[in-house]
């Protein structure tokens, strides 16, 4: 079982997630004026990252907050998560997880 | 005793025990294992083999053991088969049977499968029982698997209990030998939250059995006693005997199975027959040291014929003689400790042969001195005795001919092999280590370090420090302060480094058995290589070598030697499978913990559950729900049932509890603006006070949810879902809010549980109510279908409202929860004049069907467009956008021939037909059929004095008038295709 | 009308009735309570605290208390209010009017879940079968509160003594959880509950 690092209640055990799928995919802002290829795209097509995927959670039996993890799904190390509308790279080295997904 | 020295072990003379195995009695000591107590008896024969019937003994002294798997338990609720004897602690009035034999184990009609051998080498299964096909499952199935297999499951169910629980920890050490004590003094004196596991009933590991060795300036057993002592005293260290580590999960999770009252035969009170701890440790130290290998020699599987260690365990730890003559076979110095100690036991050591050309080194000497004949370059080429070993053949390695001797023990000892299984489950990256013959572990992945026996370091000296050592890294990767280092001298005879694997003798025709417990041979591995198999993978699949219940532990790495040398490859070149939880079984009871019986699921229940009870009502799934599905008078099926609580509802009056419905309260000043967004339908303009029926889509224009919709004010909606959607439109509100648009001023809360929900359905529905509502006009002016109102009813505040999913007049009455009950029995009774009768879903879902109203789930699969279920009239038509829209306007969503709802009316009124049915054009086509649609719902109609059904038909709203088919198993079905609605069809019975 | 209203049922009353006594880890129902969710733009949250009479914790998983009243932060927009032994109704109106020029929601909850204990030197080796969570004093402070499951079922769990936590649950799960930990705690002796 994962140990995830919720950035609103720190590290807590997968069982208490959902997860939510590959992260940073917008939805249109004005989905008719799109082609049924740019829509398909939008709808359908996903990465099948071997290594460091972005990716979002919902701490649903915590705080209810979608997040973004940074995963290698190869290893299951989680090397940042931060808050929706976050960059990853602004959460500071203490706040990251180390190897292992415990949290310095 | 014979077998039993008089004194010395940790067994209690003064608490002896009797246990029967096979139905003879025999007595052991408190402190014993049932293998130390068979074996104290003279008993060594305790199983047969899984393929072969091979008569077999102990091999080891511990969880590794592949032979001596037994059935424990007297009655069959506390039957527990394939346990390992070596692991099974002895307790007065014990009860054991072997395994894999009939009728007995000295006399076993099985073991004609020896005599067959030839027959079942590797990849039989594949290569015989090919035909007839039919075959297989009757007779060449059942036939395999009585003669060969494991123990029999326990007819009675488990009585006993199990828990699982979670806990943390700064460092997990598992095993509790020299390495791992070390481990825990350190982290423990660090004051760090440590938890030690091992899987024995005492903890010291190789410490239990040493003789010489002094540490701290104490000897071993003192030293052992007094680092107990000192961990037991720390409140920081929790001590695990009996518990096994069988597997680790990502990110330092790892399940530890605890065995708690086994050991204690008939127990007092109520403690778990086992408990899972589920431990999330910051850092783990793994000192689960190393296991002996066995030599691969013709011959090598006969009673009597044991790991050297073993028999030290048994003679040191138990004080059992497991023979009296032995030889002994080795390839490195430890197996000469053995053959000293057990000559000081009294044991004649006829001769050690050992496989080195020129053993040397302080053992060597100390044996040669001791007078016992050591033989350097010699093997044994065969064993004899046909239910214990009588002799064994040496023969100088090169040499024709060989001399037989007698013995009725033969001690082997091929190294020792790390036991890297849980760093190797950790992802942890292995490497090949030439001395050693062996695998360790080079690269971490996770927060763990391994220590002692494990990462081969076998001298005791080393151990100790790398465990000290070890323990303090832990402490300090956990962020706490570690103690300074501190050196603990040990001064014992170290051992040199020797081992073999592979075959010894391979050109002896006899067959070496490389994994005991599947019965595989060195040459079932051999004729794999020859027919292509080069991958170990593949290898082990073809062979089953290693797949055993023991996984291999004592022959993974003899199997590899043997590929290595058939391919002619170095061994890192031939691979290495992959080491999978659990380490040893773990007991179905365990993994299922508490959740057994009420436990399994939460059961979820209305406040209105018990009423229903009460009043005789079947209760059907739905989600994790219970809810009433009809109330059968006394001598009434299902189908009467429903038939009288239909009419009640069309003639007078029902009611029904449907409190499992989702609800969502959205809240906001642009609360309207996300229902636009989330639903279908237009919100802006419906007023408070009124209801709107909403349909709810995926972002692929299909269907996903439906219910009705209250404006309880202008930034307040009252949202229902259908009862399995709850959660899962919750969730996706929620995601869109959180995710696309948090701008909005708008929060969800879910309110499924604040109120019941009472439906309260029929003509005579607002008379019944009338009476009972406050602050309400529940006129037809004043309160029209499809409105909400707030006030108070029973003297309860109630959301009611005027809403039909029945077709008739209806009402649903939102209480608080904990009202529900006492309003529902309230309107009960107020409803007595008009025989008013209490319905279940069963009925719910006729009347519904009657109107041709969907039930998402039902009419729709994840495929369905509004349109497709002629609710095109739902989607707002000028709104920009909502989520599904786009995907509604692609050309294969608007196709005429996709699938409808229709109705059907069978020809022949009678025939109900049967759900999910397929429907064609043309009955006559050959089989498969052209299928154009199905029968999503179908009902006996009280109403209408005849069946009727709604189906999906593909072009189905251009049907309409024609007559289509339903072939089924019993004939034809002709059915004519109608509008899907069937009573009522003006709908002037809502406005009664 | 005049008529007597119909009395409120505790969804435990039933199953909590007549258990055994374990002094390790005892269960207790506790009193019936009038519960709002509380989300807002931060502009009202010290409208709300000012008008229910408590601080809003701001920190995520913290609750306050003041007399028979509690609020529990369990997101960061998000607030369980609790006032023990009150009516909803006359809370939900004076909080309703207070908040009424701000953005933000108030949904009475107050029937949606039923609250017990657990307290006792062994409650939190008790709840830790089914907690996924660290409960040490370390990781769990008093005065911590958070949804969490326990076995299956959601829960919002709070440490108010060193040696007491309460269990907020909803309604149709609270029969569950009780069952759950009773079962557990089975392995320490009991004594029958004196009637």
């Amino acid at each position: 079982m994962l140990l995830i690092k919720c950035p609103f209640c720190g590290p807590r055990p997968e069982i208490e997630f959902a997860y939510g799928g590959q992260a940073h995919i917008e939805r249109p802002k004005d989905p008719m004026s799109l082609d049924d290829e740019a829509w398909a795209e939008y709808l359908y097509i996903r990465n099948n990252t071997r290594g460091v995927h972005s990716e979002r959670w919902r701490h649903i039996n915590g705080c209810a907050r979608f997040f973004n993890v940074r995963r290698d799904t190869i290893s299951d190390e989680i090397l940042v998560t931060y808050k929706v509308g976050e960059a990853p790279d602004a959460v500071p080295e203490k706040d990251r997880p180390t190897k292992g997904g415990a949290v310095r | 005793m014979k077998y039993r020295l008089s004194s010395g072990g940790q067994v209690d003379r003064s608490k002896p025990l009797r246990f029967s195995f096979d139905g003879k009695g025999y007595s052991g000591f408190a402190g014993d294992t049932l293998a130390s107590a068979l074996i104290a008896n003279g008993v060594h024969l305790v199983g047969r083999s899984f393929k072969y019937h091979r008569p077999r003994g102990f091999m080891s002294a511990g969880s590794d053991e592949p032979n001596a798997l037994v059935g424990v338990g007297d009655d069959e609720a506390r039957y527990t088969p394939n346990l390992r004897a070596t692991q099974v602690e002895l307790f007065d009035g014990l009860v054991a049977e072997s395994q894999n034999r009939w009728p007995s184990l000295s006399l076993d009609f099985g073991g004609a499968n020896d005599a067959l051998s030839r027959f079942l080498t590797a990849g039989f299964y594949y290569k015989t029982f090919m035909w007839p096909a039919a075959a297989w499952k009757r007779l060449y199935e059942p036939m395999i698997r009585r003669a060969a297999g494991l123990g029999r499951a326990p007819t009675a169910a488990d009585a006993d209990r199990y828990t699982q629980l979670y806990s943390h920890c700064d460092v997990l050490i598992v095993g509790a030998g020299p390495a791992g004590l070390a481990a825990a003094l350190a982290a423990g004196r660090s004051g760090a939250k440590t938890i030690v596991c091992d899987e024995q009933d005492r903890m010291g590991g190789t410490l239990l059995s040493e003789r010489e060795a002094i540490i701290d300036g104490l000897p071993a057993a003192d030293w052992l006693a007094r680092t107990l002592q000192e961990l037991g005293s720390l409140s920081n260290v929790t001590l695990l005997p009996r518990t096994t580590a069988f597997g680790w999960y990502p990110h330092n999770f790892l399940g530890l199975s605890e065995r708690v009252t086994d050991h204690l035969g008939r127990k007092e009170g109520n403690l778990p027959r086992e408990r899972m701890w589920q431990v999330r440790a910051k850092e783990v130290v793994l000192a689960t040291g190393a296991i002996e290998r066995p030599l691969v020699f013709p011959d090598n599987d006969r009673p009597g014929i044991m790991m050297a260690e073993a028999a030290r365990t048994y003679l040191n730890r138990y004080g059992a003689v497991p023979g009296s003559r032995a030889v002994v076979f080795t390839a490195c110095d430890s197996a000469y400790r053995a053959a000293l100690e057990l000559k000081g036991a009294g044991v004649h050591i006829a001769a050690i042969a050992d496989v080195r050309p020129a053993p040397e080194g302080p053992w060597v000497e100390r044996a040669r001195a001791a007078g016992i004949d050591v033989r350097p370059s010699t093997l044994v080429t065969a064993t004899h005795g046909r239910l214990h070993i009588s002799h064994a053949d040496l023969a100088s390695e090169g040499a024709s001919s060989s001399e037989t001797v007698p013995c009725d023990l033969l001690l082997m000892s091929g190294g020792f092999t790390p036991s890297v299984h849980l760093f190797s489950q950790s992802r942890g990256k292995l490497g090949y280590d030439e001395a050693l013959k062996s695998y360790i572990p080079q690269k971490s992945v996770e927060n763990e370090r391994s220590v002692g026996g494990c990462r081969g370091l076998f001298d005791l000296g080393a151990s100790i420090a790398d465990g000290f050592g070890g323990g303090l890294g832990a402490v300090r990767g956990a962020g706490g302060t570690p103690v300074t280092e501190q050196k603990i001298p040990v001064f014992v005879q170290s051992f040199g480094q020797d081992g073999f694997i592979g075959a010894l003798n391979g050109k002896s025709r006899r067959r070496a058995w490389v994994d005991f417990q599947n019965d595989v041979t060195v040459k079932d591995i051999e004729l794999a290589t020859r027919e292509g198999f080069r991958s170990i993978e593949h290898v082990k699949r073809y062979t089953t070598t290693g797949m055993a219940t023991d996984q291999g532990k004592t022959s993974n790495m003899n199997a590899l030697g043997i590929v290595s040398h058939a391919l002619d490859l170095p061994v890192p070149k031939v691979g290495l499978t992959t080491f999978r939880p659990p380490y040893t079984p773990v007991t179905f009871g365990s993994f299922a913990g508490q959740s057994r019986g009420k436990l399994f699921d939460p059961v979820r229940q209305t406040s209105i559950h018990d009423w229903a009870a009460e009043h005789g009502a079947v209760f059907e799934d739905v989600s994790l729900w219970k809810r009433a599905h009809y109330f059968p008078r006394q001598g009434e099926d299902m189908h009467a049932a429903v038939r009288r609580e239909c009419a009640a509802v069309r003639n007078s009056v029902g009611i029904f509890d449907a409190t499992t419905l989702g609800k969502i309260e959205v809240v906001g000043k642009d609360a309207a603006e996300f229902m636009n967004r989330m639903y279908t339908n237009a919100w802006t303009k419906l007023e408070p006070g009124r209801l709107r029926y909403g349909l709810m889509l995926r972002e692929d224009g299909f269907i996903t949810d439906d219910g009705v919709v209250g404006r309880m004010a202008t930034d307040r909606f009252h949202v229902t879902t259908t009862t399995g959607g709850a959660a899962r439109v919750l969730a996706l509100m929620e995601d869109y809010l959180q995710t696309e648009w948090s701008d909005l001023d708008v929060w969800l809360t879910s309110t499924t549980e604040q109120w019941a929900v009472i439906a309260l359905q029929g003509p005579n529905a607002r008379k019944v109510l009338e009476p009972l509502v406050e602050g309400i006009d529940l006129s037809r002016e004043a309160m029209p279908h499809m409105s909400v109102r707030e006030g108070r009813i029973c003297g309860v505040p109630t959301r009611l409202f005027r809403v039909s999913f029945t077709g008739e007049l209806g009402f649903e009455i939102n209480v608080p929860m904990g009202y529900g009950r006492g309003v529902w029995e309230a309107i009960y009774a107020a409803g007595k004049p008009f025989d008013i009768t209490p319905y279940g879903t069963e009925t719910m879902h006729v009347l519904r069907a009657e109107k041709g109203y969907i039930i998402v789930g039902q009419e729709t699969d994840g495929t369905v467009t509004p349109d497709d279920v002629g609710l095109a009239w739902a989607v707002g038509k000028t709104k920009k956008d909502f989520v599904g829209k786009r995907s509604l306007a692609r050309p294969a969503m608007t196709r005429d021939d996709r699938k409808q709802l229709v109705g059907l009316l069978t020809v022949d009124p009678k025939v109900v037909l049967e759900e999910g049915a397929q429907i064609v054009v043309d009955p006559r086509e050959p089989v498969p059929m052209t299928m154009i649609g199905h029968v999503t719902s179908s009902y006996w109609s009280a109403a209408l004095g005849r069946s009727v059904a709604l189906a999906l038909v593909r072009g189905g709203r251009a049907r309409i008038g024609k007559r289509l088919h339903v072939p089924m198993a019993a004939g034809n079905i002709e059915v004519e295709v109608v509008t899907p609605v069937f009573y009522d069809t003006e709908g002037k019975r809502l406005d009664g | 009308m005049g008529r007597t209203a119909v009395a409120r049922v505790n969804s435990l009353a039933q199953i909590s009735r007549g258990g055994p006594e374990v002094a390790e880890a005892s269960l207790s129902v506790l009193p019936d309570a009038a519960k709002f969710v509380f989300r807002g733009r931060p502009s009202s949250w010290p409208v709300a605290a000012e008008a229910f009479g408590v601080e809003l914790p701001q920190a995520v998983n913290r609750f306050s208390v003041k007399g028979g009243r509690k609020a529990y932060c369990v997101g960061p927009d998000e607030w369980l209010l609790e006032a023990v032994g009150e009516d909803p109704g006359e809370i939900f109106h004076k909080l309703s009017e207070s908040l009424a020029s701000h953005s933000c929601s108030l949904v009475d909850v107050s029937h949606r879940s039923d609250t017990f204990e657990i307290g006792g030197t062994r409650s939190e080796y008790v709840l830790s079968h089914g907690c996924p969570l660290d409960l040490s004093e370390q990781q769990f402070p008093v005065g911590m509160c958070t949804r969490t499951l326990i076995g299956k079922s959601p829960v919002i769990l709070s440490r108010t003594e060193r040696a007491v936590f309460q269990i907020d649950v909803w309604r149709s799960f609270s029969s569950y959880v009780w069952g759950l930990l009773d079962e557990v705690r089975r392995e320490f002796p009991s004594r029958s509950r004196q009637m």
